[in-house]
């Protein structure tokens, strides 16, 4: 009985933590180019030019228009 | 481009020397600002399909001045370029020279699909609720009791609030708005049943009971957000593909000012009064009236003609139609709202109203589901009462009813096979836009179709190679080469240009021919009238009436016949469509005798001529109040109020971006084979709902009376949903294997040809 104290605790812990990390990849645009994620893998990044922007950061819609 | 099928180079380059690219004003009028001086321009480019096109494509555009960066996505095939200062990069002439065609993107159009997303959350949080409650509910199930059993549900309880309020928020909400306008739909139950089980099973909780259904209605929300997912997906992939595959509408135009300045201006600021300048191969953006300049007009999206039509100066000109051979100053006559392919939109939204009446089975089904549903577990409520009095044993298990009926198993029945369905269709190079068109599909029993550019690729075609000379072909190629002219095109295609004639000039006179001179005779191919100056040019000569001629120093040397070649698979396609009891028709905007050459050909019974796009929309209504379930396929802007008027819709890849709107299927590949398996995947997939609808009847039929005995513990309420849920998933999956793939393991390369047929059209 003491053991569920903090087995049911840590048990949620660790699927929150799933659950978090979910959301996050989610929010930050992991998601946005499946079929683009899995051919940049044979990409060679030894000559990269300057910084590659993150999916999310391009394509996320911004409000503001000239 | 190593990585491309051989072969593809050329075709890119084909299609570069026919294409415009937008100038750097339209551009500019495209991007959107990020503020801190920063621009970002979308674009659309078809034919990126590798790892070594995204980074050919991320490499070159990096390189660029100005370019601050350039991100590519492979799954809608856009790239997003992000850009400083006030020159605007010439990354579109970047790609061009890596072989890649841009089209510029509107991001407007694009609205990020944000109800996936919160879908997609939904499920994760009540997955992950789902899985922990029913951790604990299983402890509780082997045995648990007392204090234990107590923390458990109490436990079960804290972590289905955040579940409830964030994933049935969706159905909370759809069913308040049912609710509110006096509906029913399938939210209704859900949401009912849902929170008086967690409400109910709080009670127990307090009061120590045996049982909590916190599991099941939890789970229960999980499987059917799972189901909205998928419905949802469906259609939202559909529609991107269909959004990024090519922009036609002209953007803006360069407008003459009275004092001589020209500017850049979008095509909402047009009005009527200014002057227009339109180059070569740029669309006409609102309805005018030519002032200066002949030149050739394609006008197949709007009237149907295949043929390009030669205009002078004082002819009118209609917005979308495309000009061709020599630049032309045009006064506009009415602002972009007014024009003509806004008339066509307000056709479209008239039209519209006809396919609105139709409901969704799902939401049939549902609309008969839920009263009973609900009467069923109020009369139980109420028998228990009169059997026992005892309010608590009757309210539980007039709540076990209500959640063990509560459409698990019918919130995926439909959207499974839907998707299923659509993926299947995807392979074949279908694209579905929404799961309502497969089933409205199944029910038809006419097909009408449009001639040009449907049962016809609408392009011209060279007929007498054969008889021609090879040596005045290749010379006729060559010359051909310089033109955009459809004809010209037709003829290069035929001749590969040699590319060894020395021409010493090349004239294009638009609207008569192309002229050039080698070694002091002149060689002119194009109207007979004009080319032909010193041979006979009227009656039946040596060399035919009319038509297209090559001449040299005025004597007629070859002759070209053009016919409008039908698609692949046309007749076969009506074949099968008659097989499967489908009466087939053509309406048309051209010509009686063009159209009964085609029809004769192709085996089509019954064509009506001569049509405009409102007669289209006649025709399909007058048929629909017959009683007749119409599908229309079509392609061009004049087809686009009948495709919207019909029951249901099919537009090829090349029509005009408002047809493929306006349609419910796309169809990639040139095959017209496309609409018979349309139909057959469709008919199939509704058989596969019908039979999941009564999997899940049979389910409720089983599952009821248990529960109105009152046998239904956690345990079994979870069994049976669970069971029910992966019966009718099973059963949607047989879908899979009971339809043919495609013929040809091929499908890249097809795809990649027609995206290129798809460029050069737009």
């Amino acid at each position: 009985m003491t053991t569920l104290a903090y087995l049911i605790p840590v048990a949620l812990f660790l699927g929150a933590l799933g659950l978090g990390g979910f959301l996050w990849a989610l929010k930050s645009g992991q998601y946005e180019d499946l079929d683009g994620a899995a051919e940049r893998i044979l990409i060679d990044r030894e000559d990269k030019l300057g910084r590659q922007p993150s999916a999310g950061e391009i394509t996320e819609p911004r409000p503001s228009r000239p | 481009m190593s990585c491309c099928a051989p072969g593809a180079e050329m075709a890119l380059d084909l299609v570069n020397t026919g294409s415009v690219l937008p100038s750097s004003q339209e551009i500019r009028l495209a991007s959107r600002s990020l503020g801190d001086d920063l621009h970002q321009t979308d674009l659309s480019v078809p034919a990126v399909h590798c790892a070594a096109c995204i980074q050919a494509i991320e490499t070159a555009l990096g390189k660029l001045d100005q370019v601050e960066s350039a991100r590519v996505n492979l799954s809608t095939k856009r790239v997003a370029v992000r850009w400083r200062g006030n020159q605007v990069p010439l990354f579109v002439a970047a790609l061009g020279r890596l072989g890649y065609e841009a089209h510029l993107f509107d991001p407007e159009v694009d609205n990020r699909d944000k109800t996936l997303s919160e879908l997609i959350r939904a499920v994760a949080v009540a997955g992950f609720a789902a899985g922990n409650i029913m951790l604990l509910s299983v402890s509780v199930w082997s045995g648990a009791e007392g204090a234990t059993r107590d923390l458990f549900h109490w436990v079960s309880a804290l972590i289905a609030i955040p579940a409830l309020a964030f994933a049935g928020g969706i159905f909370f909400r759809s069913a308040w708005n049912a609710l509110r306008h006096g509906r029913m739909n399938m939210d209704v139950p859900i949401a009912v049943g849902v929170s008086l089980a967690y409400a109910m099973s709080l009670y127990e909780t307090i009061n120590h009971g045996d049982h909590a259904y916190f599991d099941a209605s939890v789970s229960l929300l999980f499987f059917l957000l799972i189901g909205r997912t998928l419905d949802h997906v469906m259609r939202e992939r559909a529609r991107t593909a269909v959004k990024g595959l090519s922009q036609l509408a002209a953007r803006g135009a360069m407008v003459l000012r009275s004092d001589g300045t020209r500017d850049y201006l979008p095509v909402g600021e047009i009005e009527p009064g200014m002057l227009l300048l339109i180059a070569a191969g740029e669309r006409i953006p609102v309805d005018g009236k030519i002032i200066q300049g002949t030149s050739d007009l394609d006008c197949s999206l709007v009237s149907g003609e295949s043929t390009p039509r030669n205009v002078a100066p004082g002819g009118p000109v209609q917005a979308g139609v495309l000009n061709l051979t020599g630049s032309l100053t045009i006064e506009a006559t009415a602002a972009a709202k007014d024009s003509f392919l806004a008339e066509m939109v307000r056709l479209m939204e008239a039209a519209e109203g006809g396919r609105a009446h139709y409901r969704r089975i799902a939401d049939r089904v549902s609309a008969l589901y839920a009263p009973v549903v609900h009467l069923t577990a109020f009369v139980t409520f109420l028998g228990w009462m009169a059997a026992t009095g005892d309010w608590h044993r009757a309210i539980t298990i007039a709540i076990a009813v209500l959640i063990i009926t509560c459409p698990c198993a019918l919130g995926l029945a439909v959207p499974i096979v839907q998707v299923v369905a659509a993926r299947r269709l995807f392979e074949n190079g279908i694209m579905v836009k929404d799961g309502s068109a497969m089933e409205r599909l199944a029910t038809i029993d006419t097909a009408v179709f449009d001639k040009t550019g449907t049962l016809t690729l609408g392009q011209p075609r060279l007929v007498n190679a054969g008889s021609i000379d090879p040596g005045m072909l290749a010379i006729a190629g060559d010359m051909a080469a310089h033109s955009r002219h459809p004809f010209s095109k037709a003829i290069a295609g035929f001749a590969a240009p040699s590319g060894q004639r020395k021409f010493d000039a090349v004239t294009e006179h638009p609207g008569f021919g192309i002229e050039a001179t080698v070694a002091g005779s002149i060689w002119r191919l194009g109207r007979r009238g004009w080319a032909g100056w010193k041979a006979r040019t009227g009656g039946e000569g040596k060399h035919g009436y009319g038509g297209t001629v090559l001449t040299r120093d005025g004597f007629i040397v070859a002759t070209f016949d053009f016919e409008d070649a039908p698609r692949a698979d046309a007749k076969a396609a009506i074949g099968q469509l008659s097989d499967a009891g489908v009466s087939v028709q053509m309406l048309s905007g051209d010509t009686a005798g063009a159209c009964g050459e085609v029809a004769e050909m192709l085996g089509v019974d019954d064509f009506v001529p001569c049509l405009l796009p409102s007669g289209k929309v006649e025709c399909i209504e007058t048929q629909a109040k017959d009683g007749h379930k119409v599908l229309m396929v079509g392609d061009g802007l004049n087809d686009t109020p009948a495709l919207s008027a019909a029951h249901v819709s099919i537009a090829p890849a090349t029509a005009a971006d408002i047809g493929r709107n306006a349609a419910d299927f796309v169809f990639l590949r040139e095959s017209l084979l496309a609409v018979p398996l349309a139909l057959d995947v469709s008919r199939k997939a509704g058989h596969l709902i019908r039979q999941n609808i009564a999997i899940a009847i049979v389910y409720n039929a089983v599952a009821v009376p248990i529960a109105i005995l009152g046998h239904v513990t956690p345990l079994i309420a979870a069994i049976a949903m669970s069971a029910s849920s992966l019966l009718v998933i099973g059963n949607a999956l047989r879908l899979q294997s009971s339809i043919p793939s495609s013929p040809a393991k091929n499908v890249r390369r097809d795809s990649r040809s027609d995206i290129t047929r798809l460029a050069r059209f737009s």
